[in-house]
């Protein structure tokens, strides 16, 4: 059996026919690409959540002085509104939106950050682990698991659609990165491997058609807030597949969707700056203060 | 070639911007390789999007951090400027605006070593951190720096390049790819070699003597620190 899949449809297979978990089945499939051992990967990926913990733990200690300027110190801020009990969501959506904020405030202030799957995404997923990590007292293993889970939702996404944001706009971006931490979400809560590509597809579902208009071509705003978006909208997700509300659309088929919506989208709204909220007045404003006039092709 | 986990659970790097930070330093890293002994003097000409965004992405920074051989998830890319300075490193950015370039995501990068005699490479960062070296001293060339690597620049005569590949072969390293480009029949040309094995110090070197080759530089891919 080979194991280079790269769709849902044949990683749930490998997982079936083989009677093992999706993590092993990624183990696996790893070791035959680019003949690395399971020990090694794990020992990448503990590296790996070490850098999203830090981040975080980083965020919450002092603002953030980020490059453009037009965002720093959110984290912070979310978490004072926490701890005062001020929160509307609950304590886990709340710390993982605190946390998704967090890491992009690091990453935009050119901190060290895990692209999962890219920069501009890369706070969703760390907010999403760490914050259930924290609610439900989970041993370090079962989050790389869970890193293991989500990176079949990234690979199958990478391999059938995209994570561009020139490309495919934001929902390549934080859509991908959204699915990601909503199947390892269903997974840190025991549910199927099956329950893990569905939450995931709702996940894109909810997130479909997402523009990418970062104010002045920076990776600032609006993108820490739709990473904080992405967070909940993964916890969101996972609670309606772990509630048992049936997948209508299998994740094969979404991806798909996903790659036509995204094609279609004008190049305004692919990471250019030219449209969306980067073309608002305001924005174009804070564009000519940040030195960018608006151009193509940045991101 | 396939997606792996750590392709998409990474890379580790610096923000804020996989092109426009990441990118902008492997592009830098790649052309610093080239300088035997390492640049002491480099100018960097920014186009398309990265002149128009550079200070916001930490581009300059990102590329000087890139010739000095820094890894894309080292913290000391923030304070490159400074360091720098203190290691002698004389460096100038140019930023053009007006002139259009292929991909918006562009940089020039003239370097010169303690030879005195400059080399000239364009890059290009074309998304998720990877890229291009488009050009070498005038002669158009594709080097994406994700393999062990050398680049040779040799006079353009028979029995060259079957020195070249022989002596790579006899040291035990399997082509990945290979491309020749000339810059006019006779005279000089270059041949780079993306190999699936590291090739050896003594191996370039055994290269370099022979009479007909004028330089060769080995490039190792630059991934993430050690921690």
């Amino acid at each position: 059996m080979n194991n280079n899949t790269t769709t849902a449809a044949e990683l749930l297979a490998l997982v079936r026919e083989q009677n093992s978990t999706l993590p092993e089945v990624m183990l696996r499939r790893e070791r035959e690409l680019n003949e690395t051992p399971p020990e090694l990967v794990y020992e990448k990926l503990r590296v790996a959540y070490g850098i999203m913990r830090q981040a975080v733990e980083d965020s919450l200690r002092e603002p953030g002085r980020t490059m453009g300027g037009l965002i720093g110190g959110e984290a912070i801020k979310l978490q004072k509104h926490r701890e005062a009990g001020k929160n509307l969501c609950g304590e886990t959506v709340s710390r993982a939106i605190c946390y998704a904020m967090g890491v992009l405030e690091v990453s935009a202030s050119m901190g060290l950050i895990v692209a999962a799957p890219t920069a501009g995404a890369s706070g969703v997923l760390p907010g999403v682990l760490i914050a259930l990590q924290q609610q439900y007292d989970l041993p370090d293993e079962k989050m790389l698991d869970a890193l293991l889970v989500a990176s079949a939702v990234g690979v199958v996404v990478a391999e059938n659609s995209g994570i561009s944001g020139a490309a495919g706009g934001c929902q390549a971006e934080v859509g991908t990165a959204s699915a990601m931490a909503a199947a390892a979400a269903v997974y840190l809560m025991d549910g199927s491997a099956e329950q893990c590509f569905a939450a995931a597809g709702l996940a894109i579902q909810n997130l479909l058609g997402l523009v990418c208009d970062p104010i002045a071509g920076l990776v600032e705003a609006p993108c820490q807030a739709r990473n904080a978006a992405g967070a909940s909208n993964a916890l969101v997700s996972a609670e309606l597949v772990l509630a048992g509300v049936p997948e209508v659309i299998p994740f094969d088929e979404v991806v798909e969707a996903a790659r036509e919506v995204g094609h279609a989208l004008p190049e305004s709204l692919r990471e250019t700056a030219l449209g969306g909220i980067a073309a608002t007045p305001t924005a174009r404003r804070l564009a000519e203060k940040t030195g960018c006039g608006g151009c193509h092709g940045c991101g | 070639m396939s997606t792996g986990i750590f392709d998409i659970i990474g890379p580790n790097m610096i923000g804020p911007s996989s092109s426009h930070t990441a990118g902008a330093l492997r592009i830098a890293y790649l052309a610093g390789r080239l300088i035997h002994g390492g640049a002491k003097r480099v100018e960097f000409t920014l186009y398309g999007s990265f002149a128009h965004t550079y200070r916001g992405h930490g581009t300059d920074r990102a590329l000087l951090a890139g010739v000095m051989g820094f890894a894309p998830d080292d913290l000391r890319i923030r304070d490159s400027h400074r360091i720098a300075e203190e290691r002698g490193l004389q460096y100038s950015f140019h930023i053009d605006t007006a002139t259009q370039t292929p991909h918006p995501n562009t940089v020039g990068i003239t370097l010169w070593g303690a030879d005195g005699v400059p080399v000239h490479v364009t890059g290009v960062s074309v998304g998720g951190g990877s890229v291009r070296l488009r050009e070498l001293d005038g002669v158009e060339i594709d080097l994406s720096g994700d393999y062990d690597t050398i680049v040779v620049k040799q006079h353009d005569k028979p029995g060259v390049v079957a020195f070249i590949t022989r002596t790579l072969s006899e040291s035990g390293v399997n082509i990945a790819f290979m491309r020749l480009y000339r810059e006019n029949r006779g005279k000089l040309a270059y041949t780079i070699v993306e190999a699936d094995q590291a090739i050896h110090r003594e191996t370039v070197r055994t290269i370099f003597e022979h009479p007909d080759i004028v330089a060769a530089r080995r490039i190792t891919p630059r991934e993430e620190s050690e921690r």
